[in-house]
């Protein structure tokens, strides 16, 4: 299947970087290596925390004291 | 608190007026009878487990799993979570109409918000994950009685199924808020279908030396033939955290979903699913969610490589074993005796003792383990 997939340009001095880089470990391309390095870098920024309403916290807090989970 | 995969944790359970609604309005709605493991993947939408996941997969999702390993939007998924039906069952379900999911007892479960049906290569699911054709695979067995059409859209439960285990099921929901009251911000999780043996306590411990918490979450459902029964597991479990561990860094809770045996890829998924319950981290020991000799001891670790941005740190462990000479739990990086010093925690034989009535050397189980065990008159899935 063709992967979908989107051009951006990158200096040529960096490409050849990767290029020299990449030669001899498991990325197969510069491509490659620039995907991983964006998705670690987009994953560090991903928004920490999920929050639930009061009355939800309570609710979840008394079923778990019921179950012996917290006291 | 780590955020769920894809930053919002999922919730389609009806509250209680809605499911009236729905239950009322039911009998005019077209009716699909779905299995137990299906049953488990719905609630595990609705729930949150399988976040960001709001009902079964579509063509385009599905295509890009079994590719990419991820969904449309780039994020990591690794197992297609797919409803199939026969083309009679499928030909009068209409695309852009609700369907009522019944289990097989013909209780109503969940309404299907029918968008998509499509068909598959058996073939090729089989093969991209589980990377065999070999049908004594049981991933591949159980594919090959797939039926041909899958169907996908998303889904709102009715109510989650009571279990004899319910006193164990706790949802992410539920698991983020108790780790927020235990104080904890640095979980790790392990995921389990085994009795607990001295090598997988020492490996328990060892990650939990570096975080504020464990949280021990065996996987009930459908195994294989031989596998602990899960009632046997918790009572180990039980027991295990009973004497061994600190109340206040130890949590157990269940995970109703069927083990698939997709080996590296299945390992994925469960750390996704794990970071939904709100753990920082993985462990992940030889042959994570393997069987027999289907995936390198190792593949289950090296596909991480893959993943920068999968969320949830895996802690990798390599086989321990109990070395003589050491006296104590060792691996191969930190032993330097020959292997005339090992014991094996050989799960089989662990198993072939206890069939036996034996008791397991103190080296290998716990005997508060072994005895719980060995209560059970059979321990094992017939």
């Amino acid at each position: 299947m063709e992967k979908d997939v989107m051009t951006v340009s990158i200096p040529a001095s960096l490409y050849k970087k990767i290029e020299e880089t990449i030669k001899g470990t498991g990325d197969a391309s510069v491509s490659d290596y620039i995907a991983k390095a964006l998705r670690e870098k987009l994953a560090q920024e991903e928004k920490k925390g999920d929050s639930f309403s009061q009355e939800d916290e309570e609710k979840v807090k008394e079923r778990l004291k019921a179950l012996g989970y917290i006291d | 608190m780590i955020s769920p995969h894809g930053g919002k944790l999922v919730d389609r359970v009806l509250n209680e007026e809605c499911r009236q609604d729905i239950l009322a309005a039911a009998r005019a709605l077209p009716k699909l009878t779905i299995n137990d493991e299906s049953v488990s993947d719905v609630e595990n939408v609705a729930t949150g487990v399988f976040s960001p996941l709001e009902g079964f997969m579509g063509r385009a999702d599905y295509r890009n799993v079994l590719n990419e390993m991820r969904l449309r939007t780039d994020l990591p998924w690794t197992i297609p979570i797919v409803l199939d039906a026969s083309p009679e069952e499928a030909a009068r379900l209409k695309e852009g109409k609700d369907v009522l999911l019944e289990n097989e007892s013909g209780r109503p479960v969940a309404v299907l918000h029918l968008q998509e049906k499509f068909e598959y290569s058996k073939d090729e699911l089989a093969e991209k994950v589980f990377l065999t054709m070999d049908k004594a695979h049981p991933g591949v067995a159980k594919v090959a009685g797939m039926k041909k059409i899958l169907l996908a859209g998303p889904l709102d439960l009715l109510e989650v199924s009571p279990t004899p285990f319910d006193r164990y099921k706790l949802s992410p929901k539920e698991t983020r808020i108790l780790f927020k009251e235990k104080g904890w911000k640095t979980i790790v999780a392990f995921q389990t279908r085994n009795t607990p043996h001295i090598g997988h306590e020492y490996v328990q411990k060892t990650a939990l030396t570096f975080t504020d918490g464990i949280f021990v979450n065996p996987v009930i459902g459908r195994k294989k033939k031989g596998d602990f029964k899960d009632e046997v597991i918790l009572a180990s479990y039980d027991e295990l955290i009973k004497h061994y561990y600190l109340k206040e860094r130890a949590v157990m809770a269940i995970l109703q979903m069927e083990m698939r045996y997709a080996g590296p890829r299945e390992a994925i998924h469960h750390a996704i699913v794990r970071k939904n319950f709100g753990c920082t981290h993985i462990i992940i020991g030889r042959d994570h969610a393997g069987v027999g000799t289907y995936y390198h001891p190792y593949a289950a670790q090296d596909i991480f490589e893959e993943f920068p941005d999968l969320g949830i740190a895996p802690l990798f462990f390599r086989a321990f074993y109990f070395c003589k000479k050491c006296q104590s739990v060792v691996n191969e990086k930190i032993c330097p005796h020959p292997n005339s010093e090992q014991i094996q925690f050989s799960g089989t034989k662990i198993r072939d003792l206890l069939v036996k009535g034996e008791v397991p050397p103190a080296e290998l189980m716990r005997p508060e383990v072994a005895k719980v065990i060995m209560q059970f008159e059979s321990p094992f899935n017939e």
